[in-house]
């Protein structure tokens, strides 16, 4: 509200404990701010600028450049085409994976905790169990038996990698979600004559909703940001973002080119970064919800 | 009460892929590499047993033991650091302050991003000829000295600083949702006897914090475990072996070097490491549990 208004709270009153914790709020912001902030300023400079050693300081002029280099001319080894595929590749592997995920992630959370079949709790304590484990002592065995049935280095089989490695996680959260879903509801329905795919579609799945987006939001950005899995089983022509970032700046031959490196970090960051900051409240939700599953 | 089993075939049959995965993909393929990990494979797997020498070669690899030895100072002071800073952060952030969701916003945005981002933002940062280092010196202090990245001594530090900016931000937000939690009334009765605030902070509301803090920890100590892409992406194990840590030894071993029985007897003590930091964390957890049960 503009303007004055003489019912509302009186200033605070400023004391010296006030100061200080501004003060500490400020440093601790410029500490968050300053990578992101020397990133952007790289990106927009010429090489002959990089060199003098101001890492600090704003571009003499804007040179995009070095965006266009990265997006479409950056060198990965001696193969010069930009990052612009790895994004494709990533865009490629994200949406399928998240869409597959979140949708099996439901499925299992319904069954699980509304329909209890025999051995509900031992499939549910073994999926935690996976969860928690390192990913390394499942990687050799997958790749055997994903080049086994012809899926090892192709996009189907990342995607069915991230699946897989996300069903812990999505099924932990859509079953703590529907164990609050009143049974009675499920009954109801039953004596209706629904089934147990009806009763899904028809009425869980739209009270779902809210975690619907939540669980998409915490697997996308999870899925975009992986690196690992990406690495091991996407292969040469589906490589994503990530990995193709790491051999941009990690692999170069010859002077490293700084202000492409950081334009084409700042590429791979962005799509995780607009989520969060077009759905901040809903993003905040999914990491604590995540983070708080004991 | 659940609906009666006879209704329960559709249900059962949704779920069988996942029981495929539990059971196949978890179980069989972790079996699977345990028993890889007792026999003498390299290139491909081979089926004679050795018994425990992988291992015995695993715990004299100069490269394994620091790998070990560098997750341990890595893991202490990336999850301390997060809990601390990201408590400081949620307490300043709690006492009424202006512009609460711009900083909430500062603080969180780097855990939305990729290791493999977060390493490469920091090399860069830290790059001592052309870095922070560079741009002091240039301002006149010469002898100024930030080469953590190429210093053995100090690249460890490295990966913590980037850890900890990437990882403040959860444990603010958890922190910061418990504390508004917290009632009303506990506030007015502590300042009516006159405790001042940091004592509140510290005595009153840091002990009610203390389940959500425990699990964002732990939600840590896992990523520390398997603490992979920021390495590779930031020193790439070296200097020398001052960054190698065991997740990208099993790799490196895997993949690169072809040592099957080496890696798996690796992820194998990976594993019990895991079970050994859960297990009593789930047990406390039981016992709460149990204990709330039968008030």
């Amino acid at each position: 509200m503009a303007g004055p208004h003489p019912n509302g709270p009186k200033p605070a009153q400023i004391t010296v404990g006030r100061i200080g914790l501004y003060a500490f709020l400020v440093v601790a912001a410029l500490f968050f701010l300053l990578p992101l902030y020397t990133m952007v300023v790289t990106s927009l400079k010429s090489m002959e600028e990089i060199r003098l050693g101001q890492i600090f300081a704003l571009p003499a002029t804007l040179d995009f450049s070095a965006w266009t280099t990265a997006w479409s001319g950056a060198c990965m080894g001696t193969v010069c085409v930009g990052i612009r595929s790895g994004f494709w590749n990533s865009v490629a592997i994200t949406l399928p994976a998240v869409a597959l995920s979140v949708f099996i992630g439901a499925v299992n959370g319904y069954a699980l905790s509304l329909w209890r079949p025999r051995g509900a709790n031992l499939l549910f304590g073994l999926l935690m169990a996976g969860g928690l484990i390192p990913y390394q002592i499942f990687l050799y065995p997958m790749v055997r038996a994903m080049a086994n049935i012809a899926l090892y280095n192709s996009l189907a089989g990342i995607i069915l990698v991230h699946v897989i490695f996300g069903l812990p996680l999505v099924t932990l959260l859509f079953r703590n979600y529907f164990i609050s879903v009143p049974e009675e509801l499920c009954k109801a329905a039953r004596v209706d004559g629904a089934g147990f795919w009806r009763i899904f579609f028809e009425i869980m799945l739209p009270i779902a909703v809210p975690m619907v987006v939540v669980v998409s939001m915490l697997q996308f950005t999870g899925i975009w940001n992986d690196f690992l899995l990406g690495l091991v089983f996407a292969g040469r022509d589906n490589l994503p973002m990530t990995v193709q970032l790491n051999n941009i700046v990690n692999t170069t031959m010859g002077e490293r080119t700084y202000n492409v490196n950081m334009a084409a970090t700042i590429l791979t960051a962005i799509v995780p970064l607009a989520i969060y900051f077009l759905s901040g409240r809903w993003f905040v939700r999914g990491i604590a919800a995540g983070a708080v599953k004991g | 009460m659940p609906i009666k089993r006879k209704s329960n075939l559709s249900a059962t049959i949704a779920l069988l892929p996942t029981w495929f995965v539990a059971v196949v993909v978890f179980i069989g393929t972790m079996a699977w590499s345990i028993r890889l990990s007792f026999t003498n494979s390299t290139l491909f797997p081979s089926s004679t047993y050795v018994g425990f020498a992988q291992y015995s070669k695993l715990f004299s690899s100069a490269k394994w033991l620091a790998s070990l030895q560098n997750v341990l100072i890595f893991g202490v002071l990336y999850v301390a650091g997060c809990l601390l800073l990201g408590f400081l952060l949620a307490a300043a952030l709690d006492r009424k302050i202006r512009f609460e969701s711009a900083f909430r916003t500062i603080f969180l945005y780097p855990y939305a991003m990729s290791f493999v981002v977060t390493g490469l933002i920091w090399q860069w940062m830290l790059n001592p000829t052309l870095g922070i280092q560079a741009s002091v010196r240039s301002l006149g202090w010469e002898s100024f000295v930030l080469d953590w990245v190429v210093n053995r001594d100090m690249a460890i530090y490295a990966l913590v600083l980037a850890g900890v900016w990437q990882g403040a931000g959860l444990v603010m937000v958890i922190a910061l949702a418990g504390m508004r939690g917290i009632e009303g009334e506990q506030w007015k009765a502590a300042r009516i006897d006159g405790i001042p605030v940091w004592r509140i902070y510290v005595s009153i509301v840091l002990p009610q914090l203390g389940p959500a803090l425990a699990a964002a920890g732990m939600l840590l100590a896992m990523g520390v475990i398997k603490t992979y892409d920021i390495v590779v992406a930031m020193t790439n194990g070296g200097p020398g072996n001052a960054t190698e840590v065991p997740a990208k030894f099993i790799m490196d071993n895997l993949f690169g070097r072809q040592n099957l029985g080496l890696a798996t007897a690796g992820a194998t003590v990976l594993v019990l490491g895991v079970i050994i930091a859960v297990a009593p964390f789930r047990y406390a957890m039981h016992m709460r549990d149990r204990a709330k049960g039968a008030a």
